[in-house]
């Protein structure tokens, strides 16, 4: 399970990267979106993937027994989701901006106009 | 999308469905539920509603802009962090009421946290469809 | 007072951004919250570093779960000041907004959205815990989207373009560094961090942590290699805009960078001749990039980056005096870039244009303002009794100390090179003669304000002003605080025993 999932977040980094690298506004997009999962799943890769019991205490106990999950690597996942979600939303709507006033769809064709000097 | 059909389903499934979003936000402490889940579900109540009619009946529905409940959510949320301050306790204490209810269970700073969130979502979301709504009907 | 207190600068800016956020439409409202509520953070920021600098410091555990599990919140001497800091630039672009900002713009939201970006600031400066400091960040940045964007014109969106993507990119790898350090150490916060990294067995792979928490933070705060969107989109927003990111955004990863490079990715000899020739390149091609650029706010762009060198130059030397002259060059460079953005607006204001081209006449026309702006501009410089002078003073000494001459060699050249660039822009922009100039539409002139609104204009550049005449003057007061600062992060046992209450 481990090497499946390092492989995947490997090549989800590499995809993302990739894709960032191109010229295309929506390939970027794209990208940043991969990337940010992937990072996402090295964090549930990395918090240790363990079959154990959910970590709360039981009635009559007083700390925790047995093998049991780590309950934080999901708290961070759940927060950078949704910070990632954010950021995302906000970088689509600026790129679909950008096309409606630019026009263009090719990083290349982007090029600031210098003021006259 | 204005059909017969869904207009008297939605007439009737908005109330129930508001209903249920309360129900989810109660019982968001201990089981699945929350402000977060339960703001998303209202806003899909009034977004159905929305779709069945007009954009702008859910306008006339709620009668005020829904901008207005992201502030007031943040401050709710803010409050709950910020109340165990005036007891002498570090911020994000939670603080509970003795006493429990049906539904609810035990009344703490953390209810008022997810009513916080409640608000914030379905501000967010009908801000976020209000203003691409518009955008449509200009196009 | 109980150290839970320590959590109201956070508070207060919350508190201004959710009134300004009822306020939606009414921006006289807004205007008003926002001076009086920079003033009480800036008060109470004040009443904080003097408990601090008294009574040590001030941890809070957030909701009360102890130290390696919870939130910590910790305000230590640094953290202390730099809110001071943060309170004095905030307050002053609060007074040049409020003033200088067309109800226009104001409309769209700016004031709430500041706010936001001042709390997550804030929020970064008193994080004790290394996800926490990523969600501050994150805040940051999704206000400093907003801010960049206002307005929305077509440069505006292009410049906008490049800095989400560059600082996206930089929190995914920020967030990979966190990843791994979670998973070798199982914990995140930062003195337990400071405990447990040193025992972790596989130290290539924290090696790896480090490198990735460079490149992350070094995105955001532009050195050498990867500062090209910073000159690419400073310049666009407005110079309000620009003035508190240049003064703070670049400078909260200098914070983070010293805070982490000093608890747990202890820089080795390696690693530290990396980071010094890091500096010296950013400074080397900040100043050059700076020399070429025939346009106010580019110059003052690329001398972001340039100066971003001597902090991390700091960094990279690592011992006492270096780090000192670190924190203290820190101080200097908020009020000062912060001031400097400033200047360019009223320069606009005045000339209507921001290219050498267009701009000149201002001692002929107001000579009181060109006093006024001479302090900004050659503390900047750092002539002698003026603030830039001290901090670079202590980083050379530091270079010497350490054998460190390429770095000392690069201190120089960029100070000169500044030195000369400033000069070019101070022939141009006060000594020249004024020059025609065709305004844009609806240009209203420095002469048309009302009083209020030049008032608006001057009054914050001269609280700047000010107190970079005390950091030049008062320097041995200061660096008193900074060589303080420096001994706390160069033996973090205090503070990592405040955290996890180890005797």
């Amino acid at each position: 399970m481990e090497t499946v999932l390092a492989l995947l977040t490997g090549f989800m980094y590499a995809a993302g990267i990739y894709l960032v690298l191109r010229r295309s506004l929506v390939k970027l997009i794209v990208g940043l979106i991969i990337l940010g999962n992937g990072s996402n799943l090295l964090i549930f890769l990395l918090g240790g993937i363990t079959r154990g019991n959910p970590p709360v205490i039981g009635e009559n106990e007083t700390m925790l027994t047995g093998l049991y999950a780590d309950p934080l690597p999901q708290a961070l996942i759940l927060t950078a989701i949704v910070i990632s979600f954010g950021l995302q939303a906000f970088a689509m709507v600026l790129l679909q901006r950008e096309y409606v006033q630019g026009g263009v769809e090719d990083f290349d064709s982007i090029k600031e106009e210098e003021e006259a000097l | 999308m204005t059909t017969l059909i869904l207009k008297t389903a939605a007439t009737y499934l908005m109330p129930l469905i508001l209903l249920f979003s309360v129900f989810m936000l109660l019982r968001g402490h201990y089981l699945p539920g929350g402000g977060f889940i339960g703001g998303l579900i209202a806003s899909i109540a009034l977004v159905v509603y929305g779709y069945a009619n007009r954009i702008d009946r859910i306008k006339q529905f709620i009668r005020f802009h829904p901008g207005i409940l992201i502030p007031l959510g943040v401050s709710f949320s803010a409050m709950a962090a910020i109340l165990p301050l005036f007891f002498n306790q570090p911020l994000m204490t939670g603080l509970w009421l003795s006493g429990s209810y049906p539904i609810i269970g035990n009344i703490g700073t953390a209810l008022l946290f997810d009513i916080g969130v409640y608000f914030v979502v379905v501000g967010a979301t009908l801000t976020v469809i209000f203003s691409i709504a518009e955008e449509n009907m200009k196009n | 007072m109980t150290d839970n207190l320590l959590i109201l600068p956070v508070i207060i800016q919350l508190v201004i951004a959710v009134v300004s956020l009822f306020f939606w439409s009414r921006t006289s409202y807004q205007r008003i919250s926002s001076i009086i509520g920079n003033v009480i953070f800036l008060a109470v920021s004040f009443i904080l570093f003097f408990h601090v600098k008294e009574n040590g410091i001030m941890v809070s555990q957030g909701g009360d779960w102890q130290a390696p599990f919870g939130i910590t919140f910790v305000l230590d001497l640094f953290s202390a000041s730099m809110l001071v800091i943060t309170g004095l630039s905030g307050l002053a672009v609060s007074i040049f907004t409020a003033g200088s900002m067309s109800r226009r713009r104001a409309l769209f939201v700016f004031f709430p959205i500041y706010h936001f970006l001042l709390l997550g600031i804030s929020g970064s400066f008193i994080a004790g815990d290394l996800f926490n400091l990523y969600v501050w960040f994150e805040l940051i940045i999704i206000a400093s989207f907003g801010l960049i964007t206002l307005g929305g014109g077509r440069r505006q969106l292009e410049g906008a373009l490049k800095y989400v993507t560059l600082n996206l990119v930089a929190s995914t790898l920020f967030l990979t560094s966190i990843a791994f350090v979670y998973g070798l150490t199982g914990s995140l916060n930062l003195a337990d961090l400071a405990v447990k990294i040193p025992e972790v067995e596989n130290q290539d792979l924290v090696s790896i942590a480090a490198l990735l928490f460079f490149v992350g933070l070094g995105i955001k705060t532009a050195v050498f290699p990867m500062y090209f969107w910073l000159p690419a989109s400073y310049h666009t927003p407005m110079s309000a805009i620009s003035a508190i990111f240049g003064g703070l955004l670049t400078k909260v990863g200098v914070y983070a960078l010293i805070r982490v490079f000093s608890l747990f990715f202890l820089p080795d000899s390696f690693a530290g001749t990396v980071i010094s020739a890091i500096a010296a390149l950013t400074l080397i091609m900040g100043a050059m990039g700076a020399f070429i650029q025939k346009d106010v706010r580019k110059v003052f762009s690329w001398l972001i980056v340039c100066h971003i060198g001597f902090m991390i130059a700091g960094l990279g030397i690592f011992s006492t005096v270096a780090l000192a002259g670190a924190v203290f060059y820190l101080f200097h460079d908020i009020i000062i870039k912060t001031n400097i953005f400033m200047v360019s607006g009223l320069l606009y204001r005045i000339n209507g244009a921001h290219t050498f081209k267009f701009i000149g006449g201002l001692y002929e026309h107001y000579p009181k303002l060109s006093f006024l702006i001479a302090i900004p501009l050659f503390s900047l410089i750092g002539i002698p009794p003026l603030s830039g002078f001290w901090p670079k003073i202590l980083l050379i000494e530091g270079g010497i100390q350490g054998f460190d001459y390429f770095i000392v060699g690069a201190i120089l050249l960029g100070s000169f090179v500044t030195l000369v660039t400033i000069g070019k822009l101070w022939i141009t922009a006060v000594w020249s003669e004024q020059k025609s100039v065709n305004y844009v539409k609806h240009f209203i002139h420095f002469t048309q304000l009302s009083k209020i609104q030049r008032f608006a204009y001057v009054f914050p550049i001269a609280l700047l002003s000010v107190v970079s005449l005390f950091f030049g003057f008062g320097a041995f007061w200061m660096l008193d605080i900074a060589n303080r600062i420096a001994e706390e992060l160069m033996n973090p046992d205090l503070y990592i025993q405040s955290i996890l209450q180890t005797q």
